[in-house]
């Protein structure tokens, strides 16, 4: 039989510009000092380490895990390392729940920390993940290349800037009641409209900040949950699925997975949902913690996952569907347009969303979750995982 | 460095990396960019799943066999997603800039590059004029040196022939 996998604890610190009063490596130490603390547990019982960490030339120390070895009491302990992207942060998760569901490990401790603003070329790191023959040349990065996929699908659906903006002002609210985020405040989407444009349609204000932060989350088997928590989240359903590299593949009639539409998520979000038992998610699932780098991605995925029909989500954005009190609140913490710390900012859709379940959200958390849903995005959209947090065991998946 | 004073920084360490690589070319991209200095966009063909591939690949992703030919890519094609580059990233060229992805004619996959010739002092018109569908020309460079800068996209003119400023 799989063993039953969920969360003891978590942690994750404020997320800024810039942590000047620590290292790297004392960053990744608080998290997971953090997280042991959150879940009443010590170094001695954790089983095994899996470090959260995306491109490390950012923070320039390349293939930082040797680095943090002992700073989050990994010596002696098995310990890998997984990156991919910005979805590093879902497949840590994944990995994670893996090595507990199988019975290797009773307890994983997940970890890891970020500083993109250690480097002023995060742009040009950015531009290094590209072919070098055919397309690094261009001024291709994170942010044009969604802009590129945001144009054809505002095209296809009839959405337009002030609709993207309108998302950007409910997240920089939502924020506001998260002591973590980095980005807050009451906008306007006027002043959304106005802020500088980068890549068209994005202008600032629809783009994801640089953040430096840490996070961990701390799982165990059904042993560990008896030992150390009294209300554990139950990671229910896992789903994650990858796609070409080529950007042109994917935009096309041949498309084995329509990027436009993120076609994608539907995949990782049947998996997922399949082993979680969820069928109907707008009335099971009372949080998703979508990914969001930029305005546009998040909502795309709520419609790839079931919560809405192909190209409503913004029309119901401006309904208030969204909100906090909306039908299913999506990003209550902010979501990652307001913080994001790349290596860890999967890890912190993760950590939002079974903190909501587990009632330990803080100031933005919902009442009466019984089910929340993380999802994470890496690369240009070619690493795509989904977790479902449940309050009840789901066994038969 | 941090220029922020409020910060309770007790100092930095200042680096510069500076690495260099020769990235080698292999058989398919070798032949691609030689046809470039011939003013042709090869791509490769694979004969099970009649796949076309810009840019070429040595196998088939959807067959998993090998791409058993090369066939010449069109001179015209339709713009699949574009993007006009305002500000933020300081590549080769200055901004702004038009960026396309492509599908030639008789290619099935899209392949990017900087759409030129394009009036961008009205960032909104200019996204207009090469949004998703609109049709465009490929344009030479008039010594071509094997490199994917060889070529860029250019609008037809109203009356549909390609807008040529020189090339072929």
């Amino acid at each position: 039989m799989p063993e039953v996998v969920a969360v003891l604890g978590t942690y994750q610190s404020q997320f800024k510009l810039r942590h000047p009063e620590l290292t790297f490596v004392e960053q990744a130490q608080h998290a997971a000092f953090g997280a042991l603390q959150a879940a009443g547990m010590t170094p001695d019982d954790i089983d095994a380490i899996v470090f959260s960490l995306a491109p490390t030339a950012f923070m320039g120390v390349a293939d930082a895990d040797r680095w943090s070895i002992d700073h989050i009491f990994g010596a002696g302990k098995p310990m890998m390392r997984v990156h991919t992207g910005g979805a590093t942060g879902g497949s840590v998760v994944h990995a994670a729940h893996a090595l507990v569901r199988s019975g290797m490990f009773r307890t994983v401790m997940i970890v890891g920390a970020e500083r993109i603003s250690e480097t002023p070329d995060a742009q040009k790191v950015l531009n290094q993940i590209f072919d070098p023959f055919y397309e690094k040349e261009m001024p291709l990065q994170t942010i044009t290349t969604v802009a590129l996929m945001a144009n054809a699908y505002m095209q296809r659906h009839a959405i337009t800037q002030e609709h993207l903006a309108h998302l950007v002002v409910r997240q920089r609210r939502s924020a506001m009641n998260n002591p973590h985020a980095h980005l807050k405040g009451n906008i306007t989407i006027a002043d959304v409209m106005a802020s500088p444009m980068i890549s068209y349609p994005f202008k600032r204000f629809d783009c994801c900040p640089r953040s430096s932060g840490s996070a961990a989350m701390i799982v165990g088997n059904l042993d560990s949950v008896r030992e150390h928590q009294s209300k554990p989240a139950f990671i229910n359903g896992v789903g994650s699925v990858s796609d070409s590299n080529w950007i042109g593949d994917r935009i096309v009639p041949t498309a084995h997975a329509d990027f436009i539409d993120w076609k994608l998520m539907a995949l990782a979000g049947r998996e997922c949902f399949r082993r979680a038992g969820i069928t109907d998610p707008i009335n099971q699932i009372q949080v998703a913690e979508v990914y969001d780098a930029f305005s546009i991605q998040g909502l795309i995925q709520l419609e790839q996952l079931g919560f809405c029909s192909s190209g409503t989500a913004f029309r119901l954005e401006c309904d208030d569907a969204w909100d906090i009190d909306g039908m299913v609140a999506v990003c209550p913490s902010g979501g990652t347009l307001c913080s994001n710390p790349i290596a860890v900012s999967g890890l912190v859709r993760a950590i939002e969303a079974a903190n909501q379940v587990m009632g330990t959200a803080g100031g933005h958390q919902i009442p009466n979750v019984r089910n929340a849903v993380a999802t994470a995005v890496g690369g240009i959209a070619q690493f795509l995982s989904c977790t479902v947090f449940g309050a009840d065991i789901m066994k038969e998946h | 460095m941090s220029g922020n004073t409020a910060e309770p920084a007790r100092g930095y360490l200042t680096e510069q990396v500076t690495l260099r690589y020769d990235y080698a070319f292999g058989e398919v991209v070798g032949t691609f960019m030689d046809g470039l200095k011939n003013r042709k966009i090869l791509a490769t063909r694979c004969s099970k799943s009649a796949m076309v591939y810009l840019p070429p690949r040595a196998f088939c992703e959807r067959s998993f066999e090998k791409c058993d030919s090369w066939v010449e890519a069109g001179h015209e094609g339709v713009i699949e997603a574009s993007t006009i580059v305002v500000r933020g990233f300081e590549g080769s060229r200055p901004p702004p800039i038009a960026v396309a992805y492509v599908r030639l004619d008789g290619v099935d996959s899209a392949i990017v590059n900087y759409v030129e010739g394009l009036d961008l002092s009205d960032v909104e018109a200019a996204m207009r004029r090469i949004c998703p569908g609109t049709r465009v020309s490929v344009e030479f460079i008039d010594e071509p040196q094997g490199s994917i800068t060889d070529f860029h996209y250019r609008l037809l003119t109203d009356d549909g022939s390609a807008a040529r400023a020189g090339g072929r």
